[in-house]
């Protein structure tokens, strides 16, 4: 084993060892656990957009609308369906991955600022009917009236509705899985077909690749992922509104993936956290938080082009 | 029914121009420079303001010829420190640079001039309607349509007689061959981005005696500007303005039957078209 696979091998541990012992180390340094739940489940919408933004090349900018079917699938299950958290998990990632799937064949053919223009706009269908259809979704008050439920496993109950910790554990494993798919499509010949028509998509084209059709596959993956998180977000708020749908909300996923690094496979998840950590915290001492997180915005593009990551990368190379 | 009907046809054409307006800068700045301007309804609603405040001192016609000016002269200096570093990057980093500042300038008008709505004065003669049968007629309203007709059609002719259009259309195709012989491409792309925000900065003075004057206003209005470059066509200018005016005139419609839908069936449309013709109705093949 060779040092720098024997350096991602104990970065990954240390990921794991972080986030599996977070209930117990976090109130120590200051945060509350529904802190450490939503860096995990906003850090996987941010990887689930680094898939595509860091491992294909594209460049979308609409994956809140897709975070935003799931959550209101989850929560439109357990309201109106089936009083199950189970369920309504399956039909949020069913409605994201849907939607993902039909849209993908509209914008597949289109690159670069193009592409990044029509997923905004697609995006805010979505927001409308959120908003609009009031009756159903609640509209601008969000859908109420519904919380996650207890697992039920068969042979034990599970209480993730008041047992903070239990939820944590089943976000984490939720994000475990996920983050394992991710990983290995990443390392299978699929995963590094993506990654060479990030590189040059030319040439990929001349190998005999079908990029619109692996760029779609990429983009329903990403769908998908990222509607696993928006179903866990408002399993984890309890509540959904149209904000989670709104382009915004897309712009808050893409720089965090920026900020933690687009070109390393946990650094998203670590521009979750400072993003989260850092939005916590001005809007408990402004008002005028949002000029700051513009103001983040700016700082993270003219000095942290890379990302934290990208960047200590570069100085250890 | 039919007054019904044209009400809302006239309404969407309004809005519409807004939209066309607003689109045609942005077209500008994302042709020419391949930028993003997400800030763009950010300077909407700082014409708004500037010329609320410009208002009890120059009066009606001061601040709608000032303000877009002021607002351009923002834009340039926002272009020459800030956006000019990224020129020749992954548009993604201008795409959040101008995302960042959208949330700034939202931010910073409820700061200094307050989250509620401001009313805007505009001349009284302005107004009254035209006609009693078709009571929205307002002489505001017509003079609007007016102004933005004068606005495209001076763009236009920038574009088709001056030396600045003639380059900036050219730097549009190929501008590494219009820096080659000897146009200063920086300057270039900075007087590109003022003409693109004075384009705005005016929308927004014409908007706030329309809609109100909120910090909102820009946000609200940037989507279906994105829509109308969208329908009509990356690249084409013409196909801006047709986009603009198609989609407000269909979300008029829209609102006589089926009032909920009013802002999808923007985005209906701009599927359609997607579909039919991934260009958009005006553009070039296989430019973007």
């Amino acid at each position: 084993m060779n040092a720098s696979a024997l350096n991602k091998n104990a970065a990954n541990a240390l990921v794991w060892v972080l986030l599996l012992a977070m209930p117990f180390w976090l109130p120590f340094v200051g945060g509350y656990i529904e802190l450490g739940e939503r860096v995990v489940v906003l850090g996987l919408a941010a990887m689930s957009v680094n898939f595509l933004l860091g491992y294909t090349g594209v460049l979308s900018f609409g994956h809140a609308a897709y975070f935003g079917l799931g959550a209101y699938g989850a929560g439109m299950t357990i309201r109106y369906l089936v009083p199950s958290t189970g369920a309504g998990l399956v039909v949020g990632i069913l409605a994201g991955t849907l939607a993902g799937a039909i849209i993908g064949p509209l914008i597949i053919r289109l690159r670069g600022v193009y592409f990044a223009m029509v997923t905004i706009a697609f995006g805010q269908v979505f927001y409308f009917i959120a908003f609009r259809w009031n009756n159903v979704t609640g509209g601008d008050d969000g859908l109420l009236g519904w919380t996650r439920m207890p697992l039920n496993l068969g042979f034990t109950t599970v209480d993730i509705l008041h047992n903070p910790r239990a939820f944590y554990y089943f976000i984490l494993v939720i994000f475990a899985i996920s983050v394992g798919a991710m990983a290995w499509i990443l390392r299978s010949p699929f995963g590094r077909t993506l990654i060479a028509i990030r590189e040059n998509e030319r040439r990929a084209r001349f190998l005999g690749i079908p990029v619109d059709r692996h760029i779609w596959i990429s983009w329903v993956i990403s769908c998908c992922f990222v509607s696993v998180a928006g179903a866990l977000y408002a399993l984890l708020n309890n509540f959904v509104d149209p904000r989670a749908l709104y382009w915004t909300q897309s712009g808050d996923f893409v720089i965090m993936a920026v900020l933690g690094g687009m070109r390393s496979f946990w650094g998203p998840l670590l521009g979750a956290a400072i993003f989260v950590l850092l939005q916590d915290y001005l809007s408990s001492q402004t008002q005028n938080w949002m000029s700051f997180v513009g103001l983040f915005f700016v700082l993270v593009v003219l000095f942290f082009p890379r990302g934290i990551l990208g960047a200590i990368r570069r100085k250890v190379a | 029914m039919t007054q019904l009907v044209l009400f809302n046809i006239f309404n969407g054409l309004i809005v519409g121009a807004f939209y066309a307006l607003m689109a045609l800068g942005l077209s500008l700045i994302l042709n020419l420079s391949g930028v993003i301007n997400f800030a763009h309804g950010g300077f909407l609603a700082i014409g708004g303001y500037i010329a609320f405040t410009l208002l009890p001192y120059v009066g009606f016609w001061g601040a709608l010829i000032l303000s877009p000016v002021l607002t351009a002269f923002l834009g340039i200096i926002v272009e020459r420190f800030l956006i000019r570093r990224l020129y020749g990057r992954d548009p993604l980093y201008s795409l959040l640079l101008t995302f960042g500042l959208a949330f700034i300038i939202e931010d910073g008008t409820r700061f200094i001039w307050g989250a509620q709505s401001l009313p805007f004065q505009v001349p009284s003669w302005l107004v009254t309607p035209l006609s009693g049968d078709y009571f929205f007629l307002t002489g505001y309203r017509l003079f609007m349509v007016l102004i933005v007709a004068l606005a495209v059609g001076g763009l236009f002719f920038i574009l088709t007689y001056t030396r600045l259009g003639i380059r900036i259309r050219a730097g549009t195709l190929d501008l590494e061959t219009v820096a080659v012989l000897g146009v200063n491409v920086r300057i270039l792309r900075s007087m590109n981005f003022g003409l693109g925000i004075y384009l705005a900065g005016l929308a927004g003075v014409l908007a706030v005696g329309q809609l109100g004057l909120q910090p909102t206003i820009g946000s609200s209005l940037i989507m279906p500007s994105f829509v109308a470059i969208i329908v009509g066509g990356l690249g084409s200018l013409p196909g801006t303005l047709l986009g603009g005016l198609l989609i407000g005139v269909a979300s008029g419609i829209t609102t006589v039957f089926f009032p909920s839908a009013t802002e999808a069936v923007m985005y209906v449309m701009m599927a359609a078209v997607l579909m039919v013709r991934p260009r958009g109705l005006l553009g070039e093949e296989g430019r973007f």
